[in-house]
């Protein structure tokens, strides 16, 4: 769960930078949405690359929601009597809402691929028109509302999920807990703030 | 000071259990929380019932018999502190407290409070020991130990084995309790030449017993009364990672 969750983490932090472009104009981002699909050539063919990397994310997406199913199942295999007192617990939010949060979204993804990668759902629908089909979507107001409750789930997946990747992978020690902890609450915040600017500013009509 | 008790009670393994509820009318704040269940107990006895079975032996907080979990927390609401060492006076007159035995698969209730917790031993047995020659004690400068080895190997030897970080762990993980012995073990020169088997053996043991899995909640390090903290399972995951690559 560690290594899929770093590696879709990585690619979290490059589609945030990549979806700020956004503020510079309709002509670069949707000359930065084509160049995606020209990375690696001329070595790989058109949209190669975009498949190796889709290719790569699904396997992580599949392995990271098989091993959290199978460690779900365990653990409530373990615990087959619940305490008739319920425990107070120490672990905070974030650590609680993990396998919802987990599931939510899974959910998500697939609404936004069918949003924006299939344009099955898109208001505005044009292949190659990146920049009117996102101001198309996040201009309906709860369109833009669903992805301020996703990200904010994203961020509090990202804050457990980053320390405890430290802990499985046994970087964590005495001396680095609070700058791994601190790191994972920095990646949190950075991530879903940086995500949530787009579909904001949007509704708010400062990208039309 | 009056106190209503909730208390687990089934009769047997395989018996079906229940709460029920016992009032102690006269709970004297200074008593320790295992002698407020002998005062129950003395009652229940002369009164012709079946007193309430639990675990103990030292009640001074270091053998790691007792243990039950009490208001929904391992232990109990005082940090640090084992149930033998826990005071009547952590509580409020007319508080009801409920009492419950540790819940996880791998620890079968044998009778009210009491668990099985071989299963505990069981992993020790796996690992959690050194090949030491037998014969006179050696001379102790000839090894030198790092002075924050020893103390971190020495802060997760405190371990006793009490069992609260499963009943604490929403999955009924044994990874502190495993990952005490491998970081108290793993660590020193006289524990080197198991260095990798013993993490590989010991978490072998851990998962054969039925434990859940750990996902760093952190509950367990709550409720540890000895402060094994969870950098501990850090490098237990350091230490089975480095010996499943096979780096000696």
């Amino acid at each position: 769960m560690a290594v899929t969750g770093l590696l879709m983490l990585l690619f979290l932090i490059v589609h945030m930078l990549g979806n700020l472009k956004i503020f510079f104009g309709r002509t670069d981002f949707d000359h930065y949405a084509h160049w995606l699909r020209t990375i690696g050539n001329p070595v790989l063919h058109e949209s190669w690359y975009l498949w190796i990397q889709r290719f790569v994310l699904v396997v992580a997406v599949v392995l990271h929601a098989v091993s959290a199913y199978q460690l779900s199942r365990r653990d409530l295999k373990a615990r087959p009597t619940k305490y008739s007192h319920h425990q107070r617990a120490k672990a905070g939010y974030a650590t609680h809402i993990m396998r919802y949060g987990g599931i939510t979204l899974a959910l998500f993804i697939v609404y936004h691929i069918l949003d924006f990668t299939t344009l099955t759902l898109n208001r505005h629908g044009v292949d190659g028109a990146a920049y009117d089909n996102i101001v198309s979507s996040f201009s309906v107001w709860w369109v833009t509302a669903i992805y301020i409750a996703a990200m904010i789930c994203l961020g509090l997946h990202i804050q457990h999920g980053f320390w405890s990747a430290a802990q499985t992978l046994g970087y964590n020690r005495p001396s680095r807990d609070r700058a791994f902890k601190g790191a994972a609450t920095g990646l949190a915040v950075l991530l879903t703030v940086g995500f949530l600017i787009v579909p904001v500013s949007v509704l708010a009509g400062l990208v039309d | 000071m009056k106190l209503t008790l909730r208390i687990w009670r089934q009769a047997g393994p395989a018996e079906p259990g229940r709460m029920v509820a016992y009032e102690v009318p006269d709970a004297n704040p200074d008593m320790s929380f295992l002698e407020l269940l002998d005062v129950l107990n003395e009652r229940l006895t002369l009164e012709g019932e079946d007193p309430v079975t639990f675990d103990h032996d030292c009640r001074e907080g270091i053998c790691g018999s007792c243990g039950v979990v009490i208001n929904g927390q391992a232990h109990g609401p005082r940090a640090l502190t084992t149930t033998c060492q826990l005071h009547v006076r952590s509580f409020s007159d007319g508080d009801v407290i409920d009492i419950e035995p540790w819940r996880s698969v791998a620890f079968g209730v044998l009778k009210d409070l009491m668990v099985d917790r071989s299963g505990l031993d069981r992993i020790i047995q796996a690992g959690g020991y050194i090949s030491a020659p037998t014969g006179s004690a050696p001379e102790a400068h000839s090894t030198p130990v790092p002075k924050p080895i020893a103390d971190s190997a020495f802060d997760n030897a405190t371990c006793i084995g009490c069992g609260a970080c499963v009943a604490a762990c929403p999955n009924g993980s044994a990874m502190l309790f495993t990952s005490a012995k491998v970081a108290h073990l793993n660590s020193l020169p006289q524990g080197a030449p198991e260095r990798a088997s013993r993490v590989l053996n010991l978490v072998e043991a851990m998962d054969a017993e039925g434990f859940g899995g750990c996902t760093n909640t952190g509950e367990c390090t709550n409720a540890c009364p000895k402060g094994i903290p969870m950098d501990s399972i850090a490098t237990l995951n350091r230490e089975y990672l480095r010996a499943s690559l096979g780096r000696k």
